[in-house]
Protein backbone atom coordinates (compact mmCIF):
# COMPACT_ATOMS: atom_id res chain seq x y z
CA UNK A 1 0.00 0.00 0.00
CA UNK A 2 2.87 2.62 0.96
CA UNK A 3 6.17 2.31 -0.32
CA UNK A 4 8.86 4.16 0.21
CA UNK A 5 11.84 3.93 -2.29
CA UNK A 6 15.41 5.47 -1.18
CA UNK A 7 14.91 8.42 0.91
CA UNK A 8 16.74 11.13 1.47
CA UNK A 9 16.69 14.31 3.80
CA UNK A 10 18.84 16.57 5.60
CA UNK A 11 18.02 19.37 8.20
CA UNK A 12 21.13 22.36 7.80
CA UNK A 13 23.34 19.98 5.98
CA UNK A 14 22.71 17.11 8.94
CA UNK A 15 21.37 13.55 7.30
CA UNK A 16 18.46 12.29 8.52
CA UNK A 17 17.67 10.09 6.51
CA UNK A 18 20.01 8.18 3.83
CA UNK A 19 18.30 6.04 1.19
CA UNK A 20 15.58 4.73 3.49
CA UNK A 21 13.38 2.05 1.51
CA UNK A 22 10.45 -0.09 3.15
CA UNK A 23 7.22 -0.92 2.77
CA UNK A 24 3.85 -0.92 4.38
CA UNK A 25 1.08 -3.61 3.63
CA UNK A 26 -2.80 -2.52 3.16
CA UNK A 27 -3.94 -3.21 6.68
CA UNK A 28 -1.00 -4.26 9.10
CA UNK A 29 -0.09 -2.29 11.90
CA UNK A 30 3.47 -1.13 11.61
CA UNK A 31 6.11 -0.07 14.48
CA UNK A 32 8.79 2.12 13.68
CA UNK A 33 11.71 1.61 16.02
CA UNK A 34 15.10 2.78 16.71
CA UNK A 35 17.30 5.56 18.90
CA UNK A 36 15.90 8.96 19.16
CA UNK A 37 17.44 11.02 16.20
CA UNK A 38 17.14 7.80 14.18
CA UNK A 39 14.87 9.80 11.69
CA UNK A 40 11.38 7.77 12.33
CA UNK A 41 9.17 10.54 12.82
CA UNK A 42 10.88 12.40 9.96
CA UNK A 43 9.92 9.27 8.31
CA UNK A 44 5.98 9.12 9.42
CA UNK A 45 6.12 12.83 8.77
CA UNK A 46 7.36 12.20 4.93
CA UNK A 47 4.68 9.52 4.97
CA UNK A 48 1.84 11.73 5.50
CA UNK A 49 2.73 14.39 3.24
CA UNK A 50 4.32 16.89 5.94
CA UNK A 51 7.81 17.10 4.77
CA UNK A 52 9.13 16.58 1.16
CA UNK A 53 12.33 14.27 0.66
CA UNK A 54 15.75 15.89 -0.83
CA UNK A 55 15.79 12.47 -2.85
CA UNK A 56 13.80 9.37 -3.13
CA UNK A 57 9.72 8.43 -3.18
CA UNK A 58 6.81 7.73 -1.40
CA UNK A 59 4.25 5.58 -3.37
CA UNK A 60 0.77 5.69 -1.92
CA UNK A 61 -1.79 4.12 -4.32
CA UNK A 62 0.50 5.10 -7.48
CA UNK A 63 0.58 8.58 -5.93
CA UNK A 64 3.77 10.02 -5.13
CA UNK A 65 3.08 11.74 -2.02
CA UNK A 66 7.03 13.92 -2.57
CA UNK A 67 4.96 15.10 -5.60
CA UNK A 68 1.87 16.10 -5.01
CA UNK A 69 0.50 18.93 -3.61
CA UNK A 70 -2.48 21.53 -3.05
CA UNK A 71 -5.86 19.82 -3.22
CA UNK A 72 -4.69 16.59 -4.50
CA UNK A 73 -2.51 16.24 -1.30
CA UNK A 74 -5.55 17.86 0.64
CA UNK A 75 -7.71 15.27 -0.66
CA UNK A 76 -5.20 12.31 -0.15
CA UNK A 77 -4.95 13.42 3.63
CA UNK A 78 -8.72 13.25 4.12
CA UNK A 79 -7.58 9.62 4.49
CA UNK A 80 -5.45 9.85 7.14
CA UNK A 81 -5.99 9.96 10.98
CA UNK A 82 -2.94 10.86 13.23
CA UNK A 83 -2.06 10.78 17.35
CA UNK A 84 0.41 13.08 18.04
CA UNK A 85 3.24 12.90 20.86
CA UNK A 86 1.32 15.53 23.08
CA UNK A 87 -2.44 14.95 21.18
CA UNK A 88 -2.62 17.94 19.08
CA UNK A 89 -6.28 18.73 20.49
CA UNK A 90 -7.51 21.96 19.83
CA UNK A 91 -7.45 23.72 23.34
CA UNK A 92 -10.31 26.11 22.86
CA UNK A 93 -12.77 23.31 21.68
CA UNK A 94 -14.18 20.98 24.53
CA UNK A 95 -13.19 17.20 24.52
CA UNK A 96 -16.55 16.72 22.24
CA UNK A 97 -16.23 19.27 19.85
CA UNK A 98 -12.74 18.43 19.35
CA UNK A 99 -13.74 14.79 18.63
CA UNK A 100 -16.90 16.47 16.30
CA UNK A 101 -14.37 19.08 14.46
CA UNK A 102 -12.93 16.28 11.59
CA UNK A 103 -17.10 15.42 11.06
CA UNK A 104 -18.33 18.84 10.51
CA UNK A 105 -15.74 20.02 8.25
CA UNK A 106 -14.59 17.11 6.62
CA UNK A 107 -17.86 15.29 6.04
CA UNK A 108 -20.55 18.44 6.75
CA UNK A 109 -23.18 15.84 8.51
CA UNK A 110 -26.22 16.69 10.12
CA UNK A 111 -25.79 17.68 13.96
CA UNK A 112 -27.79 15.03 15.23
CA UNK A 113 -25.53 12.40 13.30
CA UNK A 114 -22.58 14.37 14.33
CA UNK A 115 -23.98 13.61 17.92
CA UNK A 116 -24.69 10.02 17.87
CA UNK A 117 -21.07 9.49 16.12
CA UNK A 118 -18.94 11.46 18.73
CA UNK A 119 -21.41 9.49 21.75
CA UNK A 120 -20.75 6.45 20.37
CA UNK A 121 -16.63 7.44 19.76
CA UNK A 122 -17.12 8.48 23.17
CA UNK A 123 -18.06 5.27 25.31
CA UNK A 124 -15.27 3.57 22.50
CA UNK A 125 -12.37 5.39 24.28
CA UNK A 126 -14.03 5.51 27.71
CA UNK A 127 -14.77 9.58 27.65
CA UNK A 128 -18.10 9.62 28.37
CA UNK A 129 -18.32 11.59 31.24
CA UNK A 130 -15.34 14.13 29.90
CA UNK A 131 -17.73 15.31 26.83
CA UNK A 132 -17.63 19.02 28.01
CA UNK A 133 -14.38 19.26 29.71
CA UNK A 134 -11.78 20.88 28.13
CA UNK A 135 -8.11 19.93 26.94
CA UNK A 136 -6.53 21.34 29.85
CA UNK A 137 -9.02 19.78 32.77
CA UNK A 138 -7.88 16.29 31.89
CA UNK A 139 -5.35 13.84 32.11
CA UNK A 140 -2.77 12.71 29.67
CA UNK A 141 -4.28 9.44 29.08
CA UNK A 142 -7.47 10.66 28.71
CA UNK A 143 -6.21 13.61 26.47
CA UNK A 144 -4.09 9.99 23.93
CA UNK A 145 -7.88 8.94 24.10
CA UNK A 146 -9.69 11.87 22.85
CA UNK A 147 -7.19 12.73 20.39
CA UNK A 148 -7.48 8.86 19.31
CA UNK A 149 -11.47 9.19 19.31
CA UNK A 150 -10.76 12.09 17.28
CA UNK A 151 -8.18 10.79 14.56
CA UNK A 152 -10.20 7.50 14.01
CA UNK A 153 -14.06 9.53 13.70
CA UNK A 154 -13.96 9.66 10.08
CA UNK A 155 -12.95 6.01 9.64
CA UNK A 156 -9.59 6.47 7.93
CA UNK A 157 -7.84 3.97 6.31
CA UNK A 158 -4.43 5.05 7.22
CA UNK A 159 -3.31 5.50 10.51
CA UNK A 160 -0.74 7.38 12.13
CA UNK A 161 0.91 7.15 15.92
CA UNK A 162 3.80 9.62 16.86
CA UNK A 163 4.93 8.35 20.38
CA UNK A 164 1.38 8.90 21.33
CA UNK A 165 2.15 7.20 25.05
CA UNK A 166 5.49 9.68 25.63
CA UNK A 167 4.75 11.04 29.02
CA UNK A 168 2.26 8.69 30.57
CA UNK A 169 2.79 6.05 33.26
CA UNK A 170 3.43 2.68 32.06
CA UNK A 171 -0.22 1.43 33.50
CA UNK A 172 -1.83 4.08 31.51
CA UNK A 173 0.60 3.53 28.46
CA UNK A 174 -0.27 -0.39 28.27
CA UNK A 175 -4.08 0.51 27.99
CA UNK A 176 -3.78 3.04 25.59
CA UNK A 177 -1.70 0.71 23.13
CA UNK A 178 -3.81 -2.14 23.82
CA UNK A 179 -6.44 0.02 23.22
CA UNK A 180 -5.07 1.25 20.08
CA UNK A 181 -5.06 -2.74 19.28
CA UNK A 182 -8.75 -3.28 19.83
CA UNK A 183 -9.33 0.19 17.44
CA UNK A 184 -6.89 -1.23 14.48
CA UNK A 185 -8.84 -5.20 15.27
CA UNK A 186 -12.48 -3.37 14.85
CA UNK A 187 -11.46 -0.49 12.10
CA UNK A 188 -9.03 -2.69 9.67
CA UNK A 189 -6.73 0.82 8.98
CA UNK A 190 -3.12 0.57 8.20
CA UNK A 191 -1.53 1.35 11.18
CA UNK A 192 1.85 2.86 11.40
CA UNK A 193 3.19 3.81 15.43
CA UNK A 194 6.87 5.40 16.27
CA UNK A 195 7.10 3.92 19.52
CA UNK A 196 9.86 3.80 22.30
CA UNK A 197 7.91 1.23 23.97
CA UNK A 198 9.43 -1.90 23.97
CA UNK A 199 8.64 -4.75 24.33
CA UNK A 200 5.04 -3.80 24.98
CA UNK A 201 4.53 -1.89 21.36
CA UNK A 202 5.58 -5.82 20.16
CA UNK A 203 2.38 -6.72 21.43
CA UNK A 204 -0.06 -4.69 19.18
CA UNK A 205 1.55 -4.55 15.94
CA UNK A 206 2.21 -7.34 12.63
CA UNK A 207 5.62 -6.13 11.69
CA UNK A 208 8.34 -3.85 13.62
CA UNK A 209 10.80 -2.03 11.59
CA UNK A 210 14.05 -0.21 13.08
CA UNK A 211 15.71 2.42 11.77
CA UNK A 212 19.64 3.20 12.22
CA UNK A 213 21.38 6.17 11.34
CA UNK A 214 19.02 6.99 8.90
CA UNK A 215 18.39 3.74 7.25
CA UNK A 216 16.11 0.80 7.93
CA UNK A 217 18.59 -1.98 9.53
CA UNK A 218 15.58 -4.98 9.81
CA UNK A 219 11.68 -5.11 9.04
CA UNK A 220 10.32 -8.42 10.46
CA UNK A 221 7.44 -9.84 13.02
CA UNK A 222 8.24 -9.11 16.26
CA UNK A 223 9.12 -12.27 17.29
CA UNK A 224 12.07 -12.24 15.01
CA UNK A 225 12.89 -9.06 16.89
CA UNK A 226 12.50 -10.44 20.26
CA UNK A 227 14.53 -13.70 19.55
CA UNK A 228 17.57 -11.83 17.23
CA UNK A 229 21.15 -12.32 17.78
CA UNK A 230 21.87 -8.86 16.16
CA UNK A 231 24.41 -6.74 18.45
CA UNK A 232 22.72 -3.85 17.46
CA UNK A 233 18.77 -4.59 17.68
CA UNK A 234 20.14 -7.03 21.09
CA UNK A 235 21.61 -3.95 22.65
CA UNK A 236 18.48 -1.76 21.24
CA UNK A 237 15.72 -4.13 22.84
CA UNK A 238 17.42 -4.91 26.33
CA UNK A 239 18.55 -1.17 26.44
CA UNK A 240 22.16 -2.24 27.48
CA UNK A 241 24.41 0.46 27.73
CA UNK A 242 27.10 -1.76 26.55
CA UNK A 243 26.91 -2.61 23.00
CA UNK A 244 27.74 -1.23 19.23
CA UNK A 245 25.30 2.00 19.99
CA UNK A 246 27.17 4.81 21.86
CA UNK A 247 24.79 6.82 24.64
CA UNK A 248 24.91 9.89 24.10
CA UNK B 1 38.89 35.34 4.93
CA UNK B 2 37.81 38.20 3.12
CA UNK B 3 35.99 35.69 0.49
CA UNK B 4 35.05 33.85 3.84
CA UNK B 5 33.05 36.75 4.90
CA UNK B 6 31.60 37.40 1.61
CA UNK B 7 30.10 33.85 1.54
CA UNK B 8 28.23 34.45 4.85
CA UNK B 9 27.11 37.75 3.35
CA UNK B 10 25.84 36.20 0.13
CA UNK B 11 24.19 33.58 2.40
CA UNK B 12 22.58 35.81 4.78
CA UNK B 13 21.22 38.07 1.91
CA UNK B 14 19.99 34.93 0.04
CA UNK B 15 18.62 34.30 3.95
CA UNK B 16 16.55 37.46 4.22
CA UNK B 17 15.74 37.51 0.24
CA UNK B 18 13.88 33.69 0.87
CA UNK B 19 12.17 35.06 4.09
CA UNK B 20 10.55 37.90 2.54
CA UNK B 21 9.34 35.76 -0.41
CA UNK B 22 7.84 33.70 2.20
CA UNK B 23 6.31 36.12 3.62
CA UNK B 24 4.94 37.40 0.37
CA UNK B 25 3.50 34.06 -0.33
CA UNK B 26 2.22 33.51 2.60
CA UNK B 27 -0.31 36.95 1.91
CA UNK B 28 -1.35 35.46 -1.35
CA UNK B 29 -2.18 32.23 0.08
CA UNK B 30 -3.97 34.38 2.33
CA UNK B 31 -5.52 36.92 0.15
CA UNK B 32 -6.67 33.45 -2.23
CA UNK B 33 -8.27 31.80 0.48
CA UNK B 34 -9.99 34.75 1.40
CA UNK B 35 -11.32 35.06 -1.86
CA UNK B 36 -12.49 31.03 -2.12
CA UNK B 37 -15.93 29.95 -0.28
CA UNK B 38 -16.28 28.95 1.98
CA UNK B 39 -15.77 31.53 4.40
CA UNK B 40 -15.87 30.54 8.38
CA UNK B 41 -18.60 33.84 9.36
CA UNK B 42 -18.91 32.02 12.79
CA UNK B 43 -15.13 32.58 13.10
CA UNK B 44 -14.93 36.36 11.87
CA UNK B 45 -17.52 37.53 13.99
CA UNK B 46 -15.80 36.12 17.00
CA UNK B 47 -12.87 37.94 15.65
CA UNK B 48 -14.39 41.04 14.84
CA UNK B 49 -14.97 40.87 18.91
CA UNK B 50 -11.35 40.14 19.74
CA UNK B 51 -9.88 42.52 17.44
CA UNK B 52 -12.15 45.49 17.20
CA UNK B 53 -14.70 45.34 20.40
CA UNK B 54 -11.92 44.12 22.94
CA UNK B 55 -9.91 46.89 21.62
CA UNK B 56 -12.50 49.55 22.31
CA UNK B 57 -11.03 50.89 25.39
CA UNK B 58 -8.01 51.34 24.68
CA UNK B 59 -8.85 53.20 21.18
CA UNK B 60 -10.89 55.47 23.62
CA UNK B 61 -8.42 56.28 25.99
CA UNK B 62 -5.73 56.98 23.57
CA UNK B 63 -7.88 58.27 21.11
CA UNK B 64 -9.33 61.15 23.59
CA UNK B 65 -5.89 61.79 25.19
CA UNK B 66 -4.39 62.30 21.60
CA UNK B 67 -7.13 64.54 20.63
CA UNK B 68 -6.52 66.39 24.05
CA UNK B 69 -2.69 66.39 23.51
CA UNK B 70 -3.35 68.11 19.90
CA UNK B 71 -5.91 70.69 20.81
CA UNK B 72 -3.65 72.06 23.91
CA UNK B 73 -0.43 71.81 21.95
CA UNK B 74 -1.78 73.18 18.60
CA UNK B 75 -3.63 75.67 20.01
CA UNK B 76 -0.66 77.46 21.90
CA UNK B 77 1.15 77.11 18.77
CA UNK B 78 -1.92 78.56 16.92
CA UNK B 79 -2.24 81.80 19.30
CA UNK B 80 1.42 82.92 18.10
CA UNK B 81 0.79 83.22 14.99
CA UNK B 82 -2.94 84.42 15.46
CA UNK B 83 -4.70 81.64 14.11
CA UNK B 84 -6.47 79.87 16.88
CA UNK B 85 -9.63 79.38 15.00
CA UNK B 86 -8.35 76.98 12.96
CA UNK B 87 -7.42 74.50 15.94
CA UNK B 88 -10.85 72.45 14.94
CA UNK B 89 -9.30 71.74 11.38
CA UNK B 90 -6.07 71.08 12.80
CA UNK B 91 -7.21 68.59 15.01
CA UNK B 92 -9.44 67.25 12.79
CA UNK B 93 -7.18 66.83 9.91
CA UNK B 94 -4.39 65.43 11.66
CA UNK B 95 -6.37 63.00 13.28
CA UNK B 96 -8.54 61.61 10.35
CA UNK B 97 -5.69 61.67 7.89
CA UNK B 98 -2.43 60.59 10.29
CA UNK B 99 -2.66 59.83 13.93
CA UNK B 100 -6.03 58.21 13.76
CA UNK B 101 -5.48 55.20 11.53
CA UNK B 102 -1.48 55.03 12.73
CA UNK B 103 -2.34 55.28 16.30
CA UNK B 104 -5.00 52.64 16.55
CA UNK B 105 -3.25 50.85 14.09
CA UNK B 106 -0.41 50.69 16.81
CA UNK B 107 -2.38 50.13 19.36
CA UNK B 108 -4.11 46.90 17.86
CA UNK B 109 -1.27 45.33 16.71
CA UNK B 110 0.06 45.92 21.00
CA UNK B 111 -3.30 44.16 22.05
CA UNK B 112 -4.61 41.86 19.61
CA UNK B 113 -1.57 41.27 17.04
CA UNK B 114 0.57 40.25 19.64
CA UNK B 115 -2.48 38.00 20.94
CA UNK B 116 -2.83 36.28 17.65
CA UNK B 117 0.89 35.51 16.68
CA UNK B 118 0.93 34.17 20.47
CA UNK B 119 -2.17 31.71 20.12
CA UNK B 120 -1.38 30.83 16.03
CA UNK B 121 2.08 30.21 17.62
CA UNK B 122 1.10 27.97 20.65
CA UNK B 123 -1.03 25.85 17.79
CA UNK B 124 1.79 25.70 15.86
CA UNK B 125 4.36 24.07 18.87
CA UNK B 126 1.85 21.74 20.21
CA UNK B 127 0.71 20.36 16.48
CA UNK B 128 -2.53 21.78 16.36
CA UNK B 129 -1.88 23.43 13.17
CA UNK B 130 -0.37 20.16 12.09
CA UNK B 131 -3.53 18.20 13.07
CA UNK B 132 -5.45 20.57 10.94
CA UNK B 133 -3.53 19.93 7.79
CA UNK B 134 -3.79 16.20 8.13
CA UNK B 135 -7.40 16.14 8.22
CA UNK B 136 -7.05 17.37 4.57
CA UNK B 137 -7.72 20.89 5.75
CA UNK B 138 -6.12 24.59 4.97
CA UNK B 139 -5.19 25.58 8.22
CA UNK B 140 -5.10 28.86 6.17
CA UNK B 141 -9.32 29.26 6.47
CA UNK B 142 -9.27 28.24 10.36
CA UNK B 143 -6.49 30.49 11.54
CA UNK B 144 -5.31 33.04 8.82
CA UNK B 145 -8.51 34.47 6.87
CA UNK B 146 -11.09 35.01 9.85
CA UNK B 147 -8.21 37.24 11.17
CA UNK B 148 -7.85 39.03 8.46
CA UNK B 149 -11.35 40.03 7.35
CA UNK B 150 -12.06 40.84 10.82
CA UNK B 151 -8.78 42.75 10.84
CA UNK B 152 -9.79 44.27 7.48
CA UNK B 153 -13.66 45.09 8.71
CA UNK B 154 -12.33 46.54 12.27
CA UNK B 155 -8.96 48.73 11.01
CA UNK B 156 -11.59 50.96 9.37
CA UNK B 157 -14.27 51.38 12.18
CA UNK B 158 -11.28 51.63 15.24
CA UNK B 159 -9.60 54.58 13.19
CA UNK B 160 -12.76 56.17 13.56
CA UNK B 161 -13.77 56.09 16.48
CA UNK B 162 -10.74 57.45 17.64
CA UNK B 163 -10.89 60.37 15.07
CA UNK B 164 -14.29 60.98 16.53
CA UNK B 165 -13.19 60.85 20.14
CA UNK B 166 -10.02 62.58 19.67
CA UNK B 167 -11.77 65.75 17.80
CA UNK B 168 -14.27 65.34 20.84
CA UNK B 169 -11.00 65.16 23.12
CA UNK B 170 -10.34 68.63 20.63
CA UNK B 171 -13.09 70.35 21.81
CA UNK B 172 -13.10 69.63 25.19
CA UNK B 173 -9.66 71.00 25.76
CA UNK B 174 -10.15 73.72 23.26
CA UNK B 175 -13.80 74.98 24.08
CA UNK B 176 -14.26 73.95 27.34
CA UNK B 177 -10.80 75.02 28.95
CA UNK B 178 -8.97 77.33 26.72
CA UNK B 179 -12.42 79.42 25.74
CA UNK B 180 -12.61 78.89 21.61
CA UNK B 181 -16.03 78.60 20.78
CA UNK B 182 -17.68 75.87 19.50
CA UNK B 183 -19.04 77.51 16.64
CA UNK B 184 -15.22 78.02 15.51
CA UNK B 185 -14.45 75.02 16.02
CA UNK B 186 -16.96 72.54 14.34
CA UNK B 187 -17.69 75.50 11.81
CA UNK B 188 -13.63 75.58 10.78
CA UNK B 189 -13.66 71.61 10.83
CA UNK B 190 -16.66 71.01 8.21
CA UNK B 191 -14.85 74.09 6.15
CA UNK B 192 -11.65 72.65 5.77
CA UNK B 193 -12.06 68.93 5.65
CA UNK B 194 -13.00 67.12 2.49
CA UNK B 195 -14.55 63.70 1.66
CA UNK B 196 -11.39 62.95 0.60
CA UNK B 197 -9.54 63.28 3.66
CA UNK B 198 -11.60 60.87 5.56
CA UNK B 199 -11.90 57.85 2.55
CA UNK B 200 -7.82 58.53 2.63
CA UNK B 201 -7.89 58.05 6.23
CA UNK B 202 -9.98 54.90 5.88
CA UNK B 203 -7.96 53.57 3.07
CA UNK B 204 -4.92 53.32 5.14
CA UNK B 205 -6.68 52.16 8.56
CA UNK B 206 -7.29 49.11 6.15
CA UNK B 207 -4.09 48.54 4.65
CA UNK B 208 -2.51 48.52 7.83
CA UNK B 209 -5.33 46.11 9.24
CA UNK B 210 -3.93 43.78 6.24
CA UNK B 211 -0.80 44.63 7.78
CA UNK B 212 -1.23 43.66 11.04
CA UNK B 213 -3.22 40.26 10.18
CA UNK B 214 -0.71 39.49 7.92
CA UNK B 215 2.77 39.81 9.67
CA UNK B 216 1.15 38.63 12.97
CA UNK B 217 -0.35 35.79 11.44
CA UNK B 218 2.49 35.00 9.20
CA UNK B 219 5.05 35.27 12.33
CA UNK B 220 2.64 32.95 14.53
CA UNK B 221 2.48 30.12 11.80
CA UNK B 222 6.15 30.40 11.48
CA UNK B 223 7.07 29.84 14.75
CA UNK B 224 9.75 27.26 16.31
CA UNK B 225 11.41 26.21 19.24
CA UNK B 226 9.07 25.74 22.24
CA UNK B 227 7.76 29.00 24.69
CA UNK B 228 10.54 30.98 23.83
CA UNK B 229 9.86 30.51 20.14
CA UNK B 230 6.15 32.03 20.92
CA UNK B 231 7.69 35.01 23.17
CA UNK B 232 10.89 35.93 19.66
CA UNK B 233 7.74 35.50 17.40
CA UNK B 234 5.43 37.66 19.55
CA UNK B 235 7.75 40.43 19.55
CA UNK B 236 9.32 40.40 16.16
CA UNK B 237 5.35 40.40 14.90
CA UNK B 238 4.47 43.45 17.12
CA UNK B 239 8.17 44.75 15.91
CA UNK B 240 8.03 44.08 12.09
CA UNK B 241 4.17 44.66 11.95
CA UNK B 242 4.47 48.78 13.74
CA UNK B 243 7.43 49.24 11.45
CA UNK B 244 5.65 48.61 8.02
CA UNK B 245 2.66 50.29 9.10
CA UNK B 246 5.15 53.60 9.77
CA UNK B 247 6.36 52.61 6.54
CA UNK B 248 3.95 52.00 4.61
CA UNK B 249 2.07 55.05 5.52
CA UNK B 250 4.47 57.28 4.20
CA UNK B 251 3.87 55.47 0.88
CA UNK B 252 0.44 55.56 1.17
CA UNK B 253 0.35 59.50 2.27
CA UNK B 254 2.59 60.17 -0.78
CA UNK B 255 0.05 57.97 -3.00
CA UNK B 256 -3.48 58.87 -1.64
CA UNK B 257 -3.00 62.66 -0.69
Amino acid sequence: MIQIEDLHKSFDSHPVLRGLSCEVKKGEFLALIGMSGSGKSVLLKHIAGMIRPDKGRIILDGHDLAKIRGRELEALRKRFGVVFQQGALFDSLTVYDNIAFPLREKLKLRESEIRERVHRQLEAVSLKNAEDKYPAEISGGMAKRTALARALITEPEIMFFDEPTTGLDPIIANSILKLFKSCHERFGFTGIIVSHDIPEVFDIVDRVAMLHEGVLIKAAPPNEFRNSEDALIRQFITGSTEGPIQAN
Amino acid sequence: MAFNLIARLGDYTLSRVNYVGRMGQFLIQALLAMLTPPIKIWRVIKRIHFIGWQSMTVILLTGGFTGMVLALQGFHSLRRVGSEAFLGPLVALTLIRELGPVIAALMVTGRAGSAITAEIGVMRISDQIDAIELMGLNPMRYLVVPNLIAAIISMPLLAGIFDLVGIYGGYLVGVKILGLSPGTYFGEITTYLDLDDILGGLYKALSFGVIMAWICCFKGYNTHFGAEGVSRSTTEAVVLTSVLILVWDYFMTAAVF
